[in-house]
């Protein structure tokens, strides 16, 4: 085993050294695992993913797909696809945790859905290294849980010198939050407890649709309104256009999230959810998924405290599209890995492929990036984590990530 | 006369102790048929236990260990594991309270006065496999209090959990800390280097203060000084008594904790130890013990920005005595065991892991010969596995401290603790105490 580590990481080095020189993206290259993990429910033992441009042009079994001859190969015990953090702060909030690397919350007002996340990702954030690192290749990222609305949520891929190389999808949702943090975490008169904080919402919601209205009627109009920036950004959630992301743990604001999403039309997707498996039926029935807390998050907040590992397991067991997110930290460790937190669901009930799902497939799902990444299949983009063992042991190691055909990762983690 | 009738009851209530403690005397009980583990020898397949009076009496191949007849047999199967159970050098469940905002240094304030043995932080310690652990304040001051070493025994009042001493007293420990944690508004010290200073005159100050006092035993001139806790604390430290847990992270910050133990001559171990990976050989070479932490990123604070789980192998290869802990609630004393499993994936040996789970820590807390391995004489704390201990897939399945089973994962409420869940965590005295946190930053 440890000569097959070394010979491999070796392998790996050689070849970053090689594509150094060579354009970013779009390359052409092909990986050979002992077992290939496609994420889609099949496994290849020896497999082949070849990756022309960025893309994955074929993936099969060994014996199946012939490398083409001259193509530089990159050779690991085990690959997945490159695994996607359903919800993280990371870029937005640093390694450093000093005043000017935290800019994952905004405590001047309770509701600033005008906040655009990229506006503040940082995408050479020591902490982006370091989830690259380990395999996560794409991770959804904004604004913090907090406020009622804290801001803007983006989709980015964990390499790239500018957001602009590294997005995927520059707005992907607006954050919301309904518990304790966002009623009472500030030192603002208002809002002080959950009705109000809801009530404000339900505010501003209702002006949105107001805003959106009167926009539409104004048009060509002399008597148009100003135009609003935050409006126009939940004018959107009103449209569809945007999803909802609600982070709500206990039981009581799970519902609150699911009576305002029915009230308004909105696409709910309900982040964190501590209480979720005591409402496995009424998430079921709205049809809502749910982007579920990090299995390790510490349950130290009362509204957290009822917190169950194995909630994953029955929210996939009653057919509830779920993610597992690294979610926010406030101290050390500055971030968690949704490796390691989908690892963590294995004792608790869930098999393999249903751990890897939780960190591949289904996050690309929620996201509306299923067409790009979450599964080695043609067409999408070239986006795998190599190890040297299995992937959800401790003991094993990430030997390499992969972003569009480039090993962007070569440091065994 | 007063002093025999206390003598008197002295005696009845040792009797009284004896008697409360016959029925587990008679207590006989084997672990047999898993896999034993004992740390300081090979692992038995097919192995047997044999534990009697809260003590191990026995442990070797199943078939070579004489099971005493009556005895209550715990059948175990070949894939099961059994080791020692784990030891937890620093952490922080019990709700505890140390210093408060005061001063930057107190060593008189105490721990064992102050935790709350109903809550349900040992409970997830025992669902971890956790049977001793050391109690710290946290870490916001320079000298934050004294520590406590407890076994996870059922337990009414904080005695019940007290490990005591040859000397009879509640063996215990001083929580200093250096780095970025204790730099506040004064009182508190400002820079690394008042840190520093402010310890050296506490501990110039407490030599002083020894000398007097046993100048006075001598029958010379006394110390006209009231008692000074806090410098009787500090003296117990310089006489070795003591044993100095030091919270230290940066490689300048460890390197100054082990001039001021050169200075004073202290008995110290080194906890944290982000940076340890940059300093093995130097704290190889002042032969000091590290009790380690293994996060799952780095920063969050910047003396955390370079701990790396490379500190393991590279202190176990430098020859540095390397046990873990959990800091409970940085991380959660229900997987412990991930830790180890992290320090190999960074290239520490199997070997070393299982060590620095139980007799390294044992060691550091002075109570080598008393627990940490599976051996006759020592204390029957151990745990049972559903499997190879540093595997994701394994869980805990019972933990048994001095003979009694402490946490069984078939038990309802055990298992409620264990997964979380619907009031998993509320105490015993009816609260949820989670949000309370009374010993600064750790």
């Amino acid at each position: 085993m440890s000569s097959t580590r070394h010979a491999s990481v070796k392998r790996a080095a050689l070849l970053s050294l090689s594509l150094a020189v060579a354009p970013a993206f779009g390359q052409d290259i092909a990986v050979r695992a002992g077992q290939l993990h496609t994420g889609a429910g099949t496994t290849y033992s020896p497999g082949v993913v070849l990756i022309r441009g960025g893309k994955i042009t074929a993936v099969g079994a060994a014996d199946d797909v012939a490398i083409p001859a001259g193509m530089v190969v990159v050779e690991a015990p085990v690959a997945t696809p490159g695994l996607v953090d359903a919800r993280s702060v990371v870029g937005l909030a640093g390694a450093l945790n000093q005043p000017h690397d935290q800019d994952q919350l905004e405590r001047s007002a309770a509701i600033q859905p005008e906040l655009r996340a990229i506006d503040a990702y940082n995408p050479r954030e020591l902490l982006v290294d370091w989830l690259r690192e380990h395999g996560i290749t794409t991770i959804h990222t904004g604004h913090a849980p907090g406020e009622v609305i804290s801001g803007q949520t983006m989709i980015a891929k964990t390499a790239g010198a500018t957001v602009d190389e590294a997005v995927l999808r520059p707005v992907f949702a607006v954050a919301a939050t309904l518990g304790d943090e966002a009623a009472r975490g500030h030192s603002r008169t208002s809002p002080g407890n959950r009705s109000k904080a809801v009530a404000m919402l339900r505010e501003q919601l209702v002006k949105a649709g107001e805003y959106r209205a009167s926009q539409g009627a104004a048009k060509e109009q002399a008597g148009k309104p100003p135009r609003d920036l935050g409006l126009e950004v939940l004018a959107q959630v009103l449209d569809g256009t945007l999803p909802l992301v609600i982070e709500a743990h206990r039981h009581s604001d799970i519902v609150t999230a699911l009576r305002l999403a029915e009230e308004f039309g909105f696409r709910l997707i309900l982040s964190g959810a501590s209480d979720a498996h005591l409402l496995v039926e009424q998430i079921r029935a709205a049809g809502v998924p749910v982007l579920l807390h990090p299995t390790m998050m510490r349950a130290r907040a009362p509204e957290v405290a009822h917190m169950s590992f194995a909630t994953a397991a029955q929210l996939v067991a009653a057919g509830i599209p779920v993610a597992v997110q690294s979610g926010y930290e406030s101290y050390v460790p500055k971030t968690r890995v949704v490796l390691f937190e989908a690892a963590m669901t294995l004792p608790y009930g869930l098999d393999f492929e249903q751990a890897l799902s939780l960190v591949t497939l289904a996050p690309a799902r929620i996201l509306g990036i299923a067409d790009r990444v979450g599964s080695l299949e043609p067409g999408k983009d070239g986006d795998l984590a190599l190890f040297d063992g299995d992937p959800f042991e401790y003991t094993s190691r990430v030997i390499g990530t992969i972003i569009e055909g480039r090993q962007v990762s070569d440091t065994p983690r | 006369m007063a002093r025999r009738f206390i003598a008197c009851l002295a005696a009845a209530g040792a009797a009284l102790l004896a008697l409360a403690a016959l029925p587990a005397l008679a207590t006989t009980t084997a672990f047999v048929g898993a896999r034993v583990i004992p740390v300081t020898g090979p692992a038995i397949v097919n192995g047997a236990v044999l534990v009697e009076g809260g003590k191990i009496v026995a442990v070797g191949a199943r078939d070579a260990v004489r099971i005493p007849p009556g005895a209550t047999i715990v059948e175990l199967a070949a894939n099961q594991v059994i080791m020692p159970g784990l030891v937890d050098t620093h952490s922080h469940i019990g709700e505890i309270a140390g210093a408060d905002n005061s001063a930057p240094m107190q060593p008189g304030v105490r721990v064992l006065d102050a935790l709350n043995v109903r809550s349900s932080g040992f409970k997830r310690a025992l669902a971890g496999g956790i049977t001793t652990v050391n109690v710290m304040p946290g870490s916001g001051h320079l000298i934050s209090g004294q520590t406590a070493y407890l076994k996870l025994r059922e337990a009414t009042v904080i005695d019940d959990l007290l490990i005591r001493g040859p000397d009879g007293e509640p063996m215990r420990g001083l929580k200093i800390a250096n780095g970025t944690n204790s730099l506040r508004e004064p009182p508190f010290p400002g820079t690394r280097a008042k840190s520093a200073a402010l310890l050296r005159q506490q501990f110039i100050r407490a030599r002083e203060y020894r000398d007097l006092a046993n100048s006075k035993e001598k029958g010379e001139a006394g110390d006209p000084r009231a008692r000074d806790l806090d410098l009787e604390a500090l003296a117990e430290v310089l006489d070795g008594t003591r044993l100095v847990h030091f919270h230290s992270h940066r490689h300048d910050d460890l390197m100054t904790a082990i001039r001021l133990r050169d200075e004073f001559g202290f008995r110290m171990v080194l906890h944290h130890t982000a940076e340890g990976w940059r300093m093995a050989d130097e704290i190889a070479a002042a032969r000091v013990p590290v009790s380690l932490i293994l996060l799952d990123s780095p920063g969050g604070k910047l003396e955390a920005l370079h701990l790396e789980a490379r500190s393991a192998p590279a202190l176990e290869r430098a020859g540095v005595q390397v046990a873990f802990h959990t800091d409970d609630w940085i991380t959660d004393s229900r997987y412990f065991l991930r830790m180890p499993a992290m320090g190999i994936r960074a290239g520490m040996s199997p070997e070393g892991a299982l060590r620095a789970m139980t007799i390294n820590g044992a060691q550091m807390l002075d109570l080598g010969h008393r627990i940490g391995s599976l051996e006759p004489g020592k204390d029957a704390d151990l745990v049972i596995l559903s499997g190879e201990p540093f595997s994701v897939y394994t869980r805990v399945q019972q933990t048994w401290v001095e003979g009694v089973k402490r946490f069984d994962l078939d038990d309802p409420d055990d298992r409620l603790v264990a997964e979380g869940g619907f009031g998993a965590l509320v105490d015993d005295d009816g609260g949820n105490h989670l949000h309370e946190h009374h010993g600064g930053r750790q």
